[in-house]
């Protein structure tokens, strides 16, 4: 059980986060900056927050009215950097033996070089290693000092694309086996979305919602989530007057009017996936038409990418569509359809009901 | 030849034995002070800093008769605190060796402190917050993680400790004076042989201190690129 409610100073903007977690893989997603991993440095004691109180299993970690603030050596945390800080100048089986006390006992390093594959790299240094098998020993490393909880900062970022779905693999693998509650800290979704079971988001260093993974992408409630939920499309709206057919939404950036259930008004901003675009009209339920006044193409190995807009005044939408759904030989549609289950109800206003 | 034999007969050897001695325990006490001090200035704030890095460097910039003149100034046996040194415990440092070696370490200082300190400053902080969070604690940090990664910057400065410490001449001619066998060191040597108009015997000792100066940082070198040899040339 690990439970942080710290505030701290950074730059311009107050880094506010407040959550608990207890066991399973628990994901922080943000854009670079927005203090991610400056709230993993405060849970492990490389930073010392302005105030607040962090507590991991019944321990107190760091209280700023008590005036506990445990030296990161104390707090049985363990964790992972981005680029693995693996000591340059000792050998594979120095690093592992680093964190495990006085003597090591020979036996467990054994389990750990086989228990990561690290067998007959023992007597290797960093810098003769491959980016997987370096992540390999920083986790060995790390369980290694037997930790009470993991932060994990980025672990695949200095991977590449190639590697990186090999090693989530077996990332997920061991983590399930070890059974650490793990904090996760990450800018890809795809890698939040098949590692994690629950997901917050920060936003300028606030913590905006704590979900599930798969409600946090099925229906993100906040601009940033739907951002960070690979929203291509987001845009503020406002009710529009009682109209004869139905109730409508007026999108401020797209100028076009989208047509809604009542509830939907409340609304402050909609979010429209780039794949949820449909060139053929709905036979039936709610949906809205997209006029398609300009566009421009762009290809990828397996997809379409098309920006569109109204016209000249507007902002760009997104449609992504399958190679084998649509080709621009057919030409560009001149109406865009999406249905109204397929729309992102973001921010949503509960304190003013209509 | 025979010109030579009868050379190297009459010459004193002196001058070397006590250049080595003195450069030898100069560069240890600024070893250890250079590193300790180091160490201190990293982890002061900004203007605590500036502070002692400036009074740290002084020595190294300024002309070595006037660090001679503040030696002097403390350790003569005319002035207090040199005085009672010399009357509770018998210690003289003006004209002595230890006076020799407490000039050299005073001047060489300043370039173990100051290499030390860049050595600290470009060792990743990560690694130091890594070793933390694994629980070492902070004497075997600075021992297995931080001098290993310092150790080259730490290795010129020594170097350069070493070679700056046994050329010594300013403030130890100041300090210690050249009395021949017991104070009379290498530089000094050649600046008295020169005086006479000697140029043989002032030429066979900068022949010998430049040997041993590239035979120091030759096998420094060679001992330094067993750690880098993964590293890449350009």
């Amino acid at each position: 059980m690990l439970q942080v409610r710290i505030k701290k100073k950074l730059g311009n903007f107050l880094l506010d986060v407040d959550f608990s977690m207890d066991g399973g893989i628990f994901a922080i997603l943000g854009a670079s900056g927005c203090g991610k991993s400056m709230t993993l440095k405060c849970i492990a004691g490389i930073e010392r927050p302005d105030e607040g109180r962090i507590v991991l299993n019944d321990r107190v970690l760091f209280d700023s009215a008590k005036r506990i603030n445990l030296p990161p050596q104390k707090r049985k945390v363990g964790y992972m950097f981005q680029d693995y800080a693996l000591f340059p100048t000792m050998n594979v089986v120095q690093n592992i033996q680093a964190g495990m006390g006085r003597k090591p006992d020979p036996k467990k390093v054994r389990e750990y070089i086989t228990g990561f594959q690290l067998g007959g790299l023992e007597h290797h240094m960093p810098d003769q290693l491959s980016g997987g098998q370096k992540q390999r020993v920083a986790m060995a490393r790390m369980l290694a000092a037997e930790p009470e909880v993991l932060l994990l900062d980025e672990p695949f970022a200095a991977l590449d694309s190639y590697l990186k779905w090999k090693m989530e693999q077996q990332m997920l693998e061991l983590l399930q086996k070890v059974q650490t509650p793990v904090l996760f800290v990450s800018h890809s979704r795809d890698e939040v979305y098949r590692l994690c079971d629950t997901v917050s988001c920060i936003h300028q260093g606030r913590m905006e919602v704590i979900e599930p993974v798969k409600e946090f992408f099925r229906n993100p409630k906040t601009k940033t989530a739907a951002l960070l939920s690979g929203c291509k499309n987001i845009c503020a709206v406002e009710a529009m007057e009682s109209h004869r057919d139905g109730n409508w939404l007026w999108t401020l950036d797209w100028g076009v009017g989208i047509r809604v259930s009542k509830e939907a008004l409340q609304a402050r901003t909609i979010g429209i996936r780039a794949h949820f675009f449909t060139k053929e009209k709905p036979s039936e339920g709610c949906y809205s038409e997209f006029p398609v006044g300009e566009y421009r193409i762009m290809e990828d190995p397996f997809e379409w990418n098309v920006s569109f807009r109204k016209d000249r005044s507007c902002e760009w939408l997104q449609w992504k569509t399958a190679k084998t759904d649509w080709d621009p030989s057919e030409g560009v549609p001149e109406k865009l359809y999406v249905k109204e289950e397929n729309l992102l109800l973001l921010d949503i206003d509960t304190d003013n009901r209509r | 030849m025979e010109q030579m034999m009868e050379f190297m007969k009459g010459l004193d050897w002196s001058p070397l034995l006590i250049s080595l001695k003195t450069g030898v325990v100069a560069t240890i006490l600024s070893f250890f002070g250079g590193i300790y001090a180091a160490r201190q200035v990293v982890k002061a704030g900004p203007k605590t800093k500036a502070v002692m890095d400036g009074i740290l460097t002084l020595p190294m910039v300024l002309p070595p008769t006037v660090a001679g003149f503040f030696l002097l100034l403390i350790f003569s046996v005319r002035r207090p605190f040199g005085a009672a040194l010399y009357g509770n415990f018998g210690i003289k440092v003006v004209q002595t060796w230890l006076g020799c070696i407490l000039a050299a370490t005073v001047i060489a200082f300043p370039l173990m402190y100051r290499n030390a300190r860049a050595a600290f400053e470009q060792v990743d902080a990560n690694l130091v917050y890594a070793a933390r969070t694994l629980g070492m604690s902070e004497i075997k940090i600075f021992w297995k993680v931080v001098i290993p990664s310092a150790g080259p910057g730490i290795l010129s400065g020594t170097i350069l400790t070493f070679a700056r410490a046994m050329g010594e001449y300013g403030a130890t001619s100041m300090l210690a004076g050249n009395i021949p066998g017991k104070t009379g060191t290498i530089s000094q040597k050649i600046a008295m042989v020169i005086q006479d108009g000697d140029y043989g015997t002032a030429g066979f000792w900068v022949v010998v201190i430049m040997l041993i100066a590239f035979f120091v940082v030759l096998v420094m070198n060679l001992l330094g690129s067993g750690d880098n040899k993964h590293k890449k040339r350009w």
